[in-house]
Formats: C-alpha cells, sequence, structure tokens
C-alpha cells in the first residue's frame, strides 16, 4: 500500500508545484503590543499575624490557595532534608483522618492539595473547584495545623525517601546537580548540603524530629497566604478566618531573619573540574558556574537582559552555537537562581559523549565573548523585547498569577515593581550587558562538573588545561 | 508515559493539576454548568481548517497547528523521520530564512515549540496577541515555501541534534532502553505502533534530503493541516489573515493510508533488559482500544484505581502496605488507531520483581472479580475530571486540545462531552474491561541492574 501511495504522489507532484507564488514576502508590519494589565491585588490580616493576598480571577470557576510559611530547608541545622520531609509528612495523616482516607477525600472534593518546602518556606497549595472550596478548606487546615507526624507514617515515609535516594543515584542529572551545589556552595552554607537529605540525614529522622521542626517553623505571623481565582477578598478571609483564626505557634518560631549566619561562597582561586565517573554513558552532563547575585542588587534588570542574551532563550548564543551550529547537544543554556540568599550561575548542557571536551570550548568562548564584546544591537534588543513583550503571558493561570506574587513577596518586592519591569528591561544598555558580564561571570574562577564516562573524556579534558582536574566516584 | 511527544526542544510534562467537580454523593449541590469553549470553524478552498477561539481575559494569543503525520506515517527504514522532520520546519523557509524564525518571534515577545506523536505533529507560537499576524505568517510560509531554502547541512545538523534528544532521553535515561523494546512487543511487524516516535540511530543516520522533500510534499500540505487561534483576538480578523498568508498554498495530493488490519496478542512476551540501575522495574503492558473507543474512558479509570491516587489500591499495597516498590505507576494510552495499557513499578532494595509482579496480577484479578466501590469509582471520576477546568485557564492548552479534540473525534468543543463520557462509566464496566483486556496477553519487560537477571520476572508464571 505504501508503494501505491508513493505513485499518487508523483502523479500529482507537478501539478502541485504550480502556484507557488503569491506569498507575502516579507514580514507583516506588528501593531503596538498591548500593555500589561497588572491584576489589582487586595490584601487583609487575620488577628493572629496570619497575611491574606487575593487576587480576584473569575474566568473559570477555580481556587488556587498557595500558603507559605518563611522558615524551609535553610532552617535544616544538622539535618539536611528535614524541611522537606516535614512538609511532606504534612498530608500523611491530619485531623481525624489516616494519610489513606485524607488522600481519597481531597481526591474525591476534586482539589488537589501538595505540600513542599524549599530554600526559604513550607508551602501548602490547594487547587480546586469553587463549589468545594469549604471542605477543601476544612482538610487543608488539618493539613497546616493538626498534622499526625505518626511514628509509623514517619518510618513509611523515611524508608521511601531512602529507597529513592538510590534511585536518584541513577540520574545524570541529579548527580550532577548535587555535586554542582556541594562544589560552589561551602561546608556550612545552606545550599552546599541537599535540600532533599542524604542517606544519613534521612536515616535520622524520626517522629519527634518532625515534630519539633514544625513547632519551630510553623507560625501564623509567618505566614501568607496568596488566593487568585473565582473569589473576593470578603470571601477570602470569611473561609480562611473561620478555619485558620484560632491558629497560634507552639513556641517562639525561627524565621529566616533568625536563620544562622551562613558561609559565604569563597570565589575559586582558579577554575577547577570536578569530573564524577559515570562508565558507559552516552552523553556527558555539563555544569558550569560559580554563586550568584542578590535579586535586590540594582544590576538586575542588566543580569536577566544580559543571561537571556547568553543562554536564556532559544536565540540564545550558547543555543545557537553548541546545538544550532555544532550540534553537540538537544539544549544549552544559563541562568542565574535568585534566592534571598543568593543561589548560582550555571550555564549546562548534556553533549555527546565524543564532544565533551570541544563543548567545554565552546562554553568557555562564550562565557568570554559576552564579557570581551558588546552585543549586537539587533541581537540586544531582540532580547529585550523578549523579555517585555511577554510579560502578560505570565499572567494568565490563577497558578501564574499566584508564582508572580510569591516571588515578589519572597524578596519583599512592592507589586508596582510589575508595572516598572518593561522600562527597566527596555534601559538597559550594550554597555550595562558587558558591564554585569564582567562583574558576574568570572570564567577564570569556576566550577566546571562533568558527570560522563572519565576513561573516554577525561584526557581530552585535561588538554584544555581549564584547571585543576579532580576524579570523583559518585 | 502516554502519548508523550518527542519536542524540538526540553519541554517540562504538562500538569494535570486537580480541580473538579464533586458528584452529588454527598453533597447535593445543584450539577455543574457544562462546560462550553466556543469555537468559529472555516475552511479555506485549499483544505485547510482553521478553528477561531475567542478568550478576552488576557491580551494573549496561542497560535496551534496540527498536521495529521506522525511517527506511524513512516516508511520502513526510515523511523524517527517524522519527529526530524518538526525540527526542519525550524531551518527557515523561503521568506523567512533560517535563523528568522525564532528571532522574529522573539523580537515580538512570542515563545513557540513543536511536538511529534505516532498520529501528529504539531507547531505553536504563544505570546502578545499583537504578534499574531507574525504567528500566520511564519507558519504560511514554511508551510507553503519550506523546500527552496532546504538542503542537506540543515538535515545533517539536525539529525545531530535529534541523535542527542534520543541520547538525552533513551540511552543516558535510566531504563530508558524500554522505550526501544516495548513496541515491537506489542505490535505486529509493520503496524505504524511498532516502532518508537524518536526512531532508531542506524535509521535517523538513513534519512536523506530526497526524504524530506517527500515527505513534504505529501504531507505537509494545507488539506491536511488545521490551525487553531485561540485567545484575544477577532474571529474575523483572523480569518482574514489566515486567507491573506495561506490561500496561495496549493492543496497537496489526497492522502490515503493503508487499512491496518486488527490484531490481538497471542500470548504472553517476556523480555529481560540489564541497565545501569540500582533497583530492578517491571513493566506491563496489554493490547486495548484507541481513543475514541467507548472502553477508552473506562480503562482511564481502571488506572486510576490502581495507580492515580495514594489510596489507589496498587499504590497502596507496593508502596505503603508491603512497602517493597517505591513507585507504581498506570495508564491507557488510546492513539487514533489503536491504544495500549501500561503498568510499571519498581522495586525496592532488597526485593525482586517477581515479588512486585503477584501483587500487581492479584490486585487487578481482585479488582475484577470485586468491581470498585462506588466511592472508588467517584473518586476517580472527580479527580480525572478535574483536568478539564485546569486547562480552560490556559489558551495554549485550550487551543492543543481544539485540534486534539477535531482530530479524534471530528467536534473541537468536545469538552463536556468527554466528561460525560467519564461520568458514564460503571462499576460493572470497570470489571468487564479488565476482564477484556488486563487479564488476558500482556508484555512483560525487566529491567534489572547488570549481572542480576535473577530478579527478572520470567515465562512459566511468577515462582520466586
Amino acid at each position: 500500500m505504501r508503494r501505491l501511495l508513493a505513485i499518487g504522489y508523483w502523479l500529482l507532484a507537478p501539478a502541485a508545484s504550480g502556484g507557488l507564488a503569491a506569498q507575502v514576502t516579507t514580514a507583516p508590519k506588528l501593531p503596538p503590543p498591548p500593555s500589561l494589565k497588572v491584576p489589582a491585588v487586595e490584601e487583609a490580616r487575620l488577628p493572629n499575624g496570619m497575611r491574606l493576598v487575593v487576587v480576584p480571577m473569575h474566568e473559570v470557576p477555580l481556587v488556587q490557595i498557595v500558603l507559605t510559611v518563611d522558615g524551609g530547608a535553610r532552617q535544616d541545622g544538622t539535618l539536611p532534608g528535614l524541611a522537606t520531609f516535614t512538609a511532606n509528612m504534612l498530608d500523611e495523616g491530619a485531623g481525624s483522618r489516616d494519610a489513606n482516607a485524607l488522600a481519597a477525600e481531597v481526591a474525591y472534593l476534586g482539589a488537589s492539595l501538595n505540600t513542599s518546602a524549599d530554600w526559604n518556606g513550607t508551602n501548602v497549595s490547594l487547587r480546586v473547584p469553587k463549589r468545594s472550596l469549604g471542605p477543601a478548606l476544612d482538610l487543608m487546615a488539618d493539613v497546616v495545623l493538626r498534622p499526625s507526624f505518626s511514628g509509623a507514617e514517619v518510618k513509611r515515609q523515611r524508608d521511601l525517601r531512602l529507597a529513592n535516594l538510590i534511585q536518584q543515584r541513577d540520574q545524570p542529572t541529579a548527580v550532577a546537580n548535587l555535586a554542582y551545589n556541594a562544589t560552589v556552595f561551602p561546608q556550612g552554607h545552606p545550599y552546599h548540603r541537599p535540600i532533599g537529605g542524604d542517606s544519613v540525614s534521612t536515616s535520622a529522622l524520626d517522629s519527634a524530629t518532625v515534630r519539633q521542626f514544625y513547632a519551630r517553623t510553623m507560625s501564623p505571623s509567618q505566614a501568607v497566604a496568596i488566593v487568585t481565582g473565582d473569589v473576593t477578598l470578603a470571601e477570602v478571609r470569611r473561609e480562611i478566618e473561620g478555619r485558620f483564626g484560632s491558629w497560634r505557634p507552639a513556641g517562639p518560631t525561627a524565621t529566616s531573619a533568625s536563620s544562622p549566619a551562613s558561609a559565604p561562597p569563597v570565589p575559586f582561586k582558579r577554575t577547577t573540574v570536578y569530573l564524577v565517573d559515570k562508565p558507559n554513558a552516552a552523553q556527558s552532563v555539563i555544569r558550569i558556574g560559580h554563586a550568584g547575585v542578590d535579586r535586590k542588587h540594582p544590576d538586575y534588570y542588566a543580569i536577566q537582559v544580559m543571561n537571556t542574551l547568553l543562554g536564556g532563550s532559544f536565540s540564545s548564543r550558547l543555543m545557537t552555537n553548541l546545538r544550532e551550529t555544532k550540534g553537540y547537544t538537544y539544549g544549552a543554556g544559563s541562568r542565574f537562581d535568585f534566592q534571598p540568599i543568593p543561589g548560582a550561575f550555571t550555564a549546562s548542557a548534556d553533549v555527546r559523549t565524543d564532544v565533551t571536551d570541544s563543548s567545554l570550548v565552546e562554553f568557555f568562548r562564550e562565557l568570554r565573548r559576552i564579557r570581551d564584546t558588546l552585543a549586537d544591537p539587533t541581537e540586544l534588543e531582540r532580547t529585550k523585547q523578549y523579555l517585555a513583550l511577554r510579560l502578560p503571558g505570565s499572567f494568565e493561570t490563577t497558578g501564574q498569577v499566584a508564582g508572580q506574587l510569591a516571588n515578589l513577596l519572597l524578596f519583599a518586592l512592592p507589586y508596582s515593581s510589575l508595572n516598572d519591569y518593561v522600562g527597566r528591561v527596555m534601559a538597559v544598555t550594550a554597555e550595562d550587558v558587558r558591564r554585569v558580564a564582567r562583574t558576574y561571570i568570572k570564567p577564570d574562577s569556576v566550577a566546571v562538573i562533568v558527570v560522563g564516562d572519565a576513561q573516554k573524556v577525561q584526557a581530552g579534558i585535561e588538554k584544555l588545561q581549564l584547571g585543576p582536574l579532580v576524579l570523583q566516584k559518585p | 508515559m502516554p502519548g508523550i511527544p518527542m519536542f524540538r526542544l526540553v519541554r517540562a510534562l504538562p500538569l494535570l493539576l486537580g480541580a473538579a467537580l464533586p458528584l452529588a454523593a454527598q453533597q447535593p449541590a445543584p450539577a455543574p454548568a457544562p462546560i462550553r469553549v466556543p469555537f468559529v470553524m472555516d475552511t479555506l478552498p485549499n483544505g485547510l481548517r482553521l478553528i477561531v477561539h475567542e478568550d478576552h481575559s488576557v491580551p494573549v494569543v496561542t497560535t496551534y497547528v496540527w498536521y495529521h503525520v506522525g511517527s506511524g506515517d513512516e516508511r520502513p527504514g526510515r523511523t524517527g523521520f517524522a519527529h526530524l522532520f518538526e525540527h526542519l520546519m525550524f531551518m527557515g523557509s523561503q521568506h523567512a530564512e533560517y535563523p528568522q524564525f525564532d528571532r522574529l518571534l522573539e523580537a515580538a515577545g512570542a515563545s513557540n515549540n513543536g511536538s511529534t506523536s505516532n498520529d501528529r505533529t504539531n507547531y505553536y507560537e504563544q505570546g502578545p496577541s499583537s504578534a499574531l499576524p507574525l504567528m500566520l505568517w511564519l507558519e504560511a510560509d514554511r508551510m507553503g515555501w519550506l523546500l527552496p531554502t532546504m538542503d542537506s547541512a540543515k538535515v545533517d545538523l539536525q539529525r545531530d541534534v535529534v541523535k542527542n534528544e534520543r541520547r538525552q532521553g533513551v540511552e543516558n535515561q535510566p531504563y530508558g532502553l524500554v522505550e526501544d523494546a516495548q513496541p515491537g512487543m506489542m505490535y505486529p511487524p509493520g503496524h505504524p505502533y511498532s516502532w518508537t516516535v524518536i526512531g532508531s540511530m542506524a535509521d535517523l543516520s538513513a534519512a536523506s534530503l530526497e526524504d524530506v522533500k517527500d515527505f513534504f510534499r505529501r504531507y505537509y500540505a494545507p488539506n491536511n493541516a488545521v490551525i487553531v487561534v485561540a485567545g484575544d483576538v477577532k474571529a474575523s480578523e483572523v480569518r482574514s489573515l489566515v486567507r491573506t498568508y495561506f490561500a496561495d498554498i496549493p492543496r497537496g495530493p489526497a492522502i490515503t493510508r493503508p487499512e491496518i488490519p486488527a490484531f490481538k496478542l497471542a500470548r504472553d512476551t517476556f523480555a529481560v533488559l540489564e541497565d545501569r540501575v540500582q533497583l530492578p522495574r517491571v513493566y506491563n503492558n496489554w493490547h486495548t482500544v484507541k481513543v475514541t473507543d467507548p472502553d477508552d474512558a473506562a480503562l482511564e479509570i481502571v488506572s486510576y484505581i490502581l495507580t492515580g491516587a495514594r489510596n489507589s489500591r496498587l499504590t497502596q499495597k507496593l508502596v505503603y502496605d508491603l512497602q517493597i516498590a517505591t513507585n507504581v505507576t498506570a495508564y491507557q494510552d488510546g492513539k487514533r488507531l489503536d491504544g495500549d495499557f501500561a503498568l510499571f513499578a519498581t522495586a525496592r532494595p532488597g526485593h525482586s520483581l517477581p515479588e512486585l509482579q503477584r501483587v500487581i496480577d492479584a490486585e487487578i484479578r481482585k479488582l475484577a472479580d470485586e468491581g470498585p466501590t462506588i466511592r472508588e469509582l467517584d473518586q476517580a471520576k472527580n479527580s480525572l475530571e478535574s483536568r478539564f477546568l485546569s486547562a480552560l485557564e490556559s489558551t495554549t492548552r485550550k487551543a492543543d486540545q481544539l485540534n486534539a479534540y477535531y482530530y479524534f473525534t471530528g467536534n473541537p468543543d468536545s469538552f463536556q462531552a468527554e466528561i460525560d463520557r467519564l461520568r458514564a462509566v460503571s462499576a460493572e464496566d470497570v470489571r468487564r474491561v479488565i476482564r477484556t483486556y488486563l487479564l488476558g496477553a500482556k508484555s512483560v519487560i525487566s529491567v534489572v541492574p547488570i549481572g542480576k537477571p535473577e530478579l527478572a520476572v520470567r515465562a512459566g508464571g511468577v515462582v520466586p
């Protein structure tokens, strides 16, 4: 049958190629872009200190609540993974329900409830059809205020996490990210250790430890609920106050302000390569970088433009070079991880094993070029417009709006900074880009992590003389 | 994973965040208003179909083009070609030469991507509503004028990129080898689904510029494409723009496809793969039904009752009660022509795959014998329905879904029909579809650490 198809096509082809003349031959002139309608944010505070931030969005009968309690994995202390584990335990039994009954009830309501922790806080999010808001909030209040932390469930989740940690060793990207953080951030810095814990810290987890962590981090005065969707402020206030109004802290709580001072990252004296051996790997996973920069630094907008141009969009230099010109990878890019305690600047790609050294050459070429020469005006203009004009698309769904607000709240930035965004981005000049590249990208003192087949890639990397090479077993 | 297509660029899986309408069993609330996604449809003389959905809530727009060609249309020796071709669609066209496609869109604040599945190849641009004329012009230029600037250097380059994509997703991915082994065990030789979307390295190496030209002329014609535009636009203006840019692209040859003979899996098949993994994993796959079959919804509910939530039967049993698995996942993967049901579970340290397989077999048998409780069934329906409300929040998701419904059912606005189909599934349907599809022949693939074949599930029953 497929042969017949081929014959049919050849008969028709001449006719099909006849009329190829009338296409509009130049790209259309576009109308002026729409301006962003920054959603109106309404706020209230409960007497116990819990803060409510509400954006009514009535297009879809859906409500999204993201409750964040300041604290998070920065408070892990001597047990890495404690915050994420405690957050994970919140919905493993709460109120009068065990873990299964709770999961069943949430799903029966058509809701989804997620608990997690990041470096900065514990997050409980609920997404629910409007008509089930009340009963779903009852469950959410149980999870936040009355978690069971039963010994049996803690042990169950602890053992599961231990098994998952074993599986993680098979994931080259996970191995690379852990090695990268442990290298860029020194001992004593919170990011040095895995947010998901390691086998030693996980083995030490028990019910008492989890309860203690809960008691010292969870407090209404540290809590913000961002509510987006088919609701009004009055409604939110009524529904939340009825369930969270009696929330009192168990005792004095730790906050990010009271975080133990962390060891500041020490710049590398010279670039150092850490090669994590993964025999027979088909690709090498590459991470290159160093500690990053504070979100509140006035250079923030110039850094965003610079990074987008370097490795933050499809047309960026790293993608164009390593993927579209050389064909070394499926994707290459770079990012600055902005956190209240600054995260890292990282350039990354998964590359074919036999071009691991050639890929490093191209990475370093681009890291130097953006410092050494001024960006082409067309390239710069495109990059700025890409950042500025796509902003409206970041406010479409309840989840996106909640995410945008959460990010501003994390850095205590005013909502009006959204209105300033376009102007600040468009004001960045080629000189600004070069200046921030020189200030915040240091190719001579980066950590280079390569997870790959050492036997095949080590000699080639050494020939580049990037700096000392340290061979590690995973 | 179900229908997970190959992407031109790394893209996270869409999250199906929950949000559903509870059934009336507990709360006597009025029935929720039916979901409607209004659209207007237009067909150009060259056969191109246009579907427009207006949504004025945010000043954004998505253009989503579906070409009705996928890996299932590839010929022997050219597996992976539809997806390689997808990559070439970004390599420039006569009036928008490489790399103008990405650069013009980025300058207009728009992002874009494409993806390929067994049945279709799709492309989207998403951005401020002002970018719509550019999106349509670029799509028109590559639909009508791709070949004048195509050359073998472009094919060679994207061949390398796609091979890297394959390395990243298959060779360098724990358990990735399964992807290569599975289709051939589930579909007979020559069946369009008997090879992978990503294709084999050898076939990717063999693809030529002539193949590209043939494929384009045969499948990338307006009469084999549907454009959905969704967002802050006026349907009449979209219609006029589309006519301006696309009307002169000539109709392509009619596409006829060979009838695919029906088949049944004759017997259980077993495979053992040794891989660089710490923990063994077992995959079970059954031949089921296509996406439009009435039993597709019942099978989706079965997958939820087995593994969809923490309290689902297999999750609870394997992961939390017996604690012999780290995870278990099941899904019904209904495609255009046919479908399969997949289930996989990873053993915890110290446990073997036959241990897991025995529990899997017993729980499926038990669900077939006893059926689900009403509460269980309602939980599954309420939870599965949740995806529909979430999809309505995003113009991109609506545009993709309108296209999918149109292709598979002929009616773009089938959101409510799909909910109704889920709601109609009875406990007896659940028992029946398990008996019909999941108690019969299956393929069993064991992935075990290198040198540990004794951990695998083998033919002749799952004796330890």
